[in-house]
């Protein structure tokens, strides 16, 4: 892709009292912003997750594979997500798959124009995070049922 | 391109502090974002201690205190002081709104002021809003028709169709929205940001314009348009309580229609 100019540039110089042109600085953004206010909050939430979710297929992907290329490169897998590290990566991941499932649906209610007013979203915002929660606990009672019985 | 951290000569430097007068009892600190073309040194911030006793209640009387009595050197934008010009907007304890209609009561602890964020800095507080100003007139915020207008009366409007416009027309481009967005602050130079998308959307709402359709085509673009990621930000932060996210989503609802 060829390199486009921010027109912004031009602006950023500056005029002193004696003519000469100074460099102006640029106003502090996420330096000051709140940004952990529920609007911006999930919006980056939303980003990280799904980012979080795309390297996590990786891990499924190899799952797969190892299961295709016999018991041997099975067992290793299956040893990798039995072990601490392991897990941690597999909780990490349902909490992300299900929050940026949930954000989703969020954004698809407001793709079709509907919850754009501030305690609405503020009201699903809360919906996602406690819906994440209780997702992952849910998923994980399930799981741990399932690899006992 | 987005850039987390800020260049070199905009990083902010520990300031002057001015104590308050001795026996004040309700003192209360601004930090105060400050920067002066003539000196070429970075930004810094001045802490100024304010007896609340002897000051109005709102952030702007403040303001106006220090400039009149404690340092005359302090640049801001006022005019109207009671949220109707538009021109006091900066970020006020984290978040964007008119200095004017920001009760100090509000706030918790030291009062830290800033510009209007990722914007060039003029003055201290004083932003360049040139890039937003002509991203306003690209969108030619103003009536289209080519059908002549009725002799002598206006162009005349139903109940219904005037009341399309409620919460469009309130906007007094403060620009406390287009600042609060990230992605207006990544992408700025093509996206045209919350504020004037809300105008964009105030004349395609309008029964009287006849251009609706090429003020969608205009509109019509991953860059002016699509960068609004619904983060919100605008909507939490405008000091008139408006909602540009909403409006922006009736842009893309017109569009999706439209191409159906």
């Amino acid at each position: 892709m060829a390199h486009n100019p921010d027109a912004r540039e031009a602006l950023m110089i500056g005029t002193r009292t004696d003519g000469t042109t100074v460099r102006r600085p640029l106003s502090p953004h996420l330096q000051v912003y709140d940004m952990l206010q529920m609007s911006s909050a999930t919006s980056i939430s939303h980003r990280i997750t799904g980012s979080a979710w795309s390297v996590g297929l990786v891990f499924f992907v190899w799952w797969i594979l190892a299961l295709a290329a016999g018991p041997e490169s099975y067992a290793r897998a299956q040893w990798f997500f039995g072990s601490f590290i392991g897990v941690i990566v597999l909780f990490g991941l349902s909490v992300a798959v299900w929050y940026h499932t949930l954000n989703g649906v969020r954004h698809l209610v407001w793709d079709a124009g509907y919850g754009y007013d501030i305690p609405t979203t503020y009201r699903t915002g809360w919906m996602v995070i406690i819906g994440t929660g209780v997702m992952t606990v849910l998923t994980w009672i399930v799981g741990i049922i399932a690899w006992a019985s | 391109m987005a850039t987390f951290t800020l260049p070199k000569n905009s990083t902010v430097q520990p300031g002057q502090v001015y104590k308050a007068e001795a026996g004040a009892k309700n003192v209360r600190s601004f930090k105060i974002y400050r920067w002066d073309p003539d000196t070429g040194e970075n930004p810094r911030m001045d802490t100024y201690e304010i007896d609340l006793d002897k000051c109005g209640p709102m952030v702007l009387d403040a303001l106006i205190k220090i400039k009149n009595e404690v340092d005359t050197s302090l640049t801001f934008r006022r005019s109207c002081r009671e949220g109707i010009c538009g021109s006091c907007s900066m970020n006020i304890d984290g978040l964007n709104t008119l200095a004017c209609l920001k009760p100090i009561e509000d706030v918790q602890g030291d009062v830290r002021i800033n510009p209007l964020p990722h914007m060039p800095v003029v003055k201290d507080l004083v932003p360049d809003l040139s890039q937003l100003y002509a991203q306003l007139r690209s969108i030619e915020p103003w009536l289209k028709a080519d059908t002549a207008a009725p002799p002598d009366e206006e162009r005349r409007q139903s109940k219904e169709e005037r009341a399309k416009l409620d919460g469009l027309w309130e906007c007094i481009l403060c620009f406390c929205c287009s600042t609060a967005c990230p992605s207006y602050w990544w992408n700025g130079d093509r996206y045209l940001g919350p504020a004037v998308l809300l105008q964009a959307y105030r004349w395609i709402a309008d029964s009287r314009d006849e251009y609706q359709g090429d003020r969608l085509d205009q509109l019509q673009d991953p860059f002016r348009l699509y960068r609004c990621h619904t983060i919100m930000n605008c909507a939490r932060t405008c000091p008139k309580g408006l909602n540009p996210a909403a409006a922006i989503g009736e842009i893309k609802t017109l569009l999706v229609e439209r191409d159906r």
